[in-house]
């Protein structure tokens, strides 16, 4: 049972798209069918929560949007629409203007998440280049966005290995705020990290909504962590989500079986909004 | 597109043949070059079958059938003294692969001991071991079974053992890795602590676990040793006439060459045939057996 | 950076040393008399005699060892029996043509290997993939001499592309007089601005040094195959491709920066080998290098001389994978932050 009829926040920026639409997504292996999605929205400025423990198909849901699915081999049905755009069967020149640009994604693990051999800004600065910014006009965005996820700019000169995890996941951010991206997917973005270094990134993600509209695909199997951060949340087990709305009514009176069983074995919730 | 495993973990259930076939299926290469050495293998054996002329392998000669190009009666042709070529060609899958099977079979003999010791007692052994064949590495193989070969009196005893002696540092590394990274492991020194033998730790943790990338590394070397022995033959420092050595054949063939070109093509074709057939193999089984090794050339 | 750079420094001085080492003892497991064959073969015992001394034979062994280390070093790498000059001016004269050859067959080699690699890479298991891993292990398991002598048969006698033997048409010489300055045939044109000494140079160093490029084509595009394939599920590369990077410059250039440190470690080994398979295919294109001249000094027998290309191109090889070391480090920064 599914509780729909949800009113977004308010928008606090001056942007708007980052409308995210998925209705009955597959995501397949051959014959095995991992995700089995009927319906998630993702609204402008909003922030969703995408719960479940490993293997519940959540990162071939980040892949699948990404356009990026067939490179483990899986195939896509289903429709994923960005403001009305279909992108399921987009032509791959047409994906590519989009990922990075419209839609983001940062990762579990932030050490392994920059080439080792680049300097971090190299590869930062190339991105905004490849999506139609000039070079000097690329080198201050990137400034211009560490800062913004409180970075000092100097550190783009550094190798990945020279950098905290903390650190590398912010300027994974700073890529995604530079590039002006309507829509952010967190694929466990926090789970490698420290707890106050979790907080941090937490605050950083609330800023963005806040300050330019950002819309987060926040996926995680820490419920505790979706509790603080996220406005809906939706519960997902082997590729299929059980149930899915406001985050205060599904954690405090959860519907399925499944969400009751995934909220008994949390520590403690850090209060639920 | 990622690859996707040869042997699915799920089918780890399935009887051992059906499994062979899937990953031969899967392999087309490790299977042409499994078949290619199989049929070698049978050539050798059957030499005396096989060849319309065996005698000509050995001291035969046709004073009055030299030179003839490929024809019916001599399908590769004769050589510079009548010789069928066919013939020769067919025993010379006894030459070469038996040469590299004993070169082989000598670097073993001395690499793993060697290796093992290095590996397992580590301290000064390891270090003076390593440092010794660190300097035999530093030569290309070629260069200083050449060195060897050019200084020993030219014949095959001497091109075995000139190779022999180029060949084992390689498997001291190799059983090194082995034996250290097993040496390292916690059960070994609960095994240590329960007073087993320094003697059973080998034979029963080292060596069985040591067997898979031996023997991916003896299939990929097969093909060197056989290229580096018919290069020695070439250059007058192997086999000496009338032994039917592929590599010989060619430096015979080659003052006849621009005119009778058979002479030299069909032992050059053995060579490769036989080299590419050992490679296709080990390849195959490196990626069977092995699919994580970092590449030995 | 510097520390690394000494340390890897002593260590190949270690090396060599080792290596000066393997050649004394492989010199004196010659059978036969070296003193006999320099005083010829009709000299008298007491010539051999006189000989034994001047040759420094009649010393114990590990004195020996020791001048030869001192010779080494010193420049007096022994005296060839065959031509009865200094080895290592022998060796300087012939060492240019075979190093032109061998880097050409290196660039001849990357310029195959690693597109032929990269393409095999991005559809592994497909058809092209499998026809190109067999072409590679065909490279590797070609016998190179054989190879020189098809290809001469084909290019230079059955079709007349391509010339059979020699640097340079000697023609040229009286036309177009090549002043040397490097010893390279090919530079010295380019420096010269002797273009007719240039297209003939280049055209005949095509035949041969596409022999010596069979191995080291086959070798890289294995390698470049193995390390993007390694690469390629990485978790930086889904960033990437997460950015939107073409599928073209994932490959070409984030996953190829990753297979450069192996890939310039099998160019030096590569390096090593191809000067060796050098000794093989140099004769039959009449090429004078060292390849002809160690070919020679087999023939004849002349171990000074046998023993001073082993060690030459020994040191050689110590120094390529040096320089490759050094290099690594320079560019991929984990190295030397070890």
């Amino acid at each position: 049972m599914t509780a729909e009829g949800v009113q977004p926040p308010a928008p606090a920026a001056q942007e708007s798209g980052g409308r995210l639409a998925i209705a009955d997504l597959e995501v397949r292996f051959g014959a095995r069918r991992v995700v089995s999605m009927a319906d998630l929205r993702l609204d402008h400025a909003e922030i969703i929560g995408l719960a479940g423990e490993s293997g519940s198909g959540k990162s071939m849901t980040t892949l699948a949007i990404l356009g990026l699915a067939h490179t483990v081999g899986a195939t896509v049905t289903g429709s994923i629409t960005l403001d009305g755009l279909e992108l399921v069967g987009l032509g791959s020149d047409r994906l590519r203007a989009i990922r990075g640009r419209r839609i983001a994604a940062i990762f579990q693990s932030p050490s392994t998440a920059f080439s080792p051999v680049y300097k971090v800004g190299s590869v930062f600065v190339r991105a905004l280049r490849l999506h139609g910014a000039g070079k000097s006009e690329a080198e201050d965005r990137a400034a211009e966005a560490m800062r913004q996820v409180l970075l000092s700019p100097d550190l783009m000169r550094r190798y990945p290995s020279q950098l905290s995890g903390g650190q590398l996941q912010r300027v994974a951010i700073a890529v995604a705020v530079a590039l002006r991206a309507e829509i952010l997917l967190a694929d466990e973005a926090t789970s490698a990290l420290d707890v106050t270094v979790q907080a941090e990134v937490l605050d950083l993600l609330r800023g963005l909504r806040e300050s330019i509209g950002m819309s987060i695909l926040f996926i995680s199997h820490d419920l505790a962590v979706v509790a603080e951060l996220c406005d809906r949340v939706a519960v997902m087990r082997s590729g299929v989500i059980v149930e899915q709305g406001l985050t205060g009514e599904v954690l405090s009176a959860p519907a399925d079986a499944y969400t009751i069983e995934l909220l008994a074995s949390v520590p403690k919730l850090a209060g639920a909004p | 597109m990622i690859e996707t495993p040869v042997i699915a973990p799920a089918d780890a259930v399935l009887p051992r043949g059906v499994r062979l076939r899937r990953a031969l299926r899967a392999n087309p290469l490790l299977t042409v070059g499994g078949l290619l050495v199989v049929l070698i293998i049978l050539v050798a054996i059957f030499a005396p079958l096989l060849a319309p002329a065996a005698g000509d392998a050995g001291t035969a000669t046709h004073p009055l059938d030299v030179l003839r190009g490929p024809s019916a009666v001599h399908w590769f042709g004769t050589d510079q003294v009548g010789r069928d070529i066919l013939s020769r060609v067919i025993y010379g899958t006894r030459v070469s692969p038996v040469i590299a099977v004993i070169v082989l079979a000598i670097a073993c003999a001395i690499g793993i001991p060697l290796g093992v010791a290095a590996g397992f007692l580590g301290g000064w052994v390891d270090e003076l071991v390593m440092r010794v064949t660190d300097v035999f590495l530093a030569f290309p193989p070629l260069l200083l079974a050449l060195a060897l070969a050019a200084v020993l009196p030219a014949s095959l005893t001497s091109l075995t053992l000139a190779i022999a002696a180029v060949w084992w540092p390689w498997y001291v590394r190799l059983l090194r890795g082995q034996a250290a990274s097993v040496a390292g492991r916690p059960y070994i020194e609960t095994c240590r602590a329960l007073g087993i033998s320094r003697t059973r730790i080998i034979f029963r943790h080292i060596l069985p676990n040591s067997i898979t990338p031996l023997l991916v590394q003896v299939s990929l070397d097969i093909g060197g040793v056989i290229l580096t022995a018919s290069a020695l033959s070439f250059l007058g420092l192997g086999a000496q006439d009338p032994t039917p050595d592929w590599g010989l054949m060619v430096a015979e063939g080659q003052s006849y060459f621009t005119p009778d070109w058979w002479l030299v093509t069909f032992p050059g074709i053995a060579i490769l045939v036989t080299a590419f057939a050992f490679n296709l193999l080990g390849d195959g089984l490196r990626d069977l057996l092995d699919p994580k090794r970092s590449f030995l050339p | 950076m510097l520390a690394f750079v000494a340390r890897r420094i002593a260590l190949a001085v270690l090396v060599v040393v080792g290596v000066i080492v393997v050649t004394f003892v492989v010199a004196h497991v010659v059978p036969g008399d070296p003193a006999a064959t320099w005083a010829g073969p009709h000299a008298s015992a007491a010539q051999i005699a006189a000989a034994q001394k001047f040759l420094g034979l009649d010393r114990p062994l590990p004195v020996q060892l020791v001048s030869y280390l001192g010779g080494i070093v010193r420049g007096n790498w022994g005296i060839s029996i065959h031509t009865h000059r200094p080895v290592l001016s022998d060796i300087m004269t012939a060492a240019p043509a075979t190093l032109e050859l061998v880097i050409s067959a290196l660039i001849i080699a990357l310029i195959i290997g690693i597109p032929f690699g990269l393409i095999s890479a991005r559809r592994p298991g497909r058809v092209a993939d499998q026809v190109i891993r067999a072409g590679s292990i065909f490279g590797v398991s070609m016998p190179i001499f054989w190879m020189a002598l098809i290809l001469q048969l084909l290019f230079s006698q059955k079709l007349r592309w391509l010339p059979a033997a020699g640097e340079y048409s000697p023609a040229l010489l009286f036309s177009h007089p090549l002043v040397k300055r490097t010893g390279f045939p090919v530079v010295d044109s380019v420096i010269g601005g002797n273009w007719p000494m240039l297209g003939s140079t280049v055209v005949h160093l095509i035949l041969p040094a596409i022999v010596v490029a069979a191995y080291p084509a086959g070798l890289i595009a294995r390698m470049v195959r193995a390390q993007v394939l390694d690469t390629i599920g990485e978790p930086h590369i889904l960033n990437a491709r997460a950015l939107g990077f073409r599928e073209g410059q994932i490959f070409g250039r984030f996953a190829m920066k990753l297979a450069w440190p192996p890939v310039s470690a099998a160019l030096a080994l590569v390096f090593g080998y191809s000067l060796v398979n050098t000794f093989l295919v140099e004769a039959i294109f009449d090429w004078p290098g060292l390849g002809s001249y160690a070919a020679a000094s087999i023939a004849t027998l002349d171990t000074p001389a046998i023993l001073g290309v082993t060690l030459f191109v020994a040191i050689a090889y110590v120094v390529a994978n040096l320089v490759v070391d050094i290099v690594q480090a320079a560019i991929d920064p984990r190295i030397r932050l070890r």
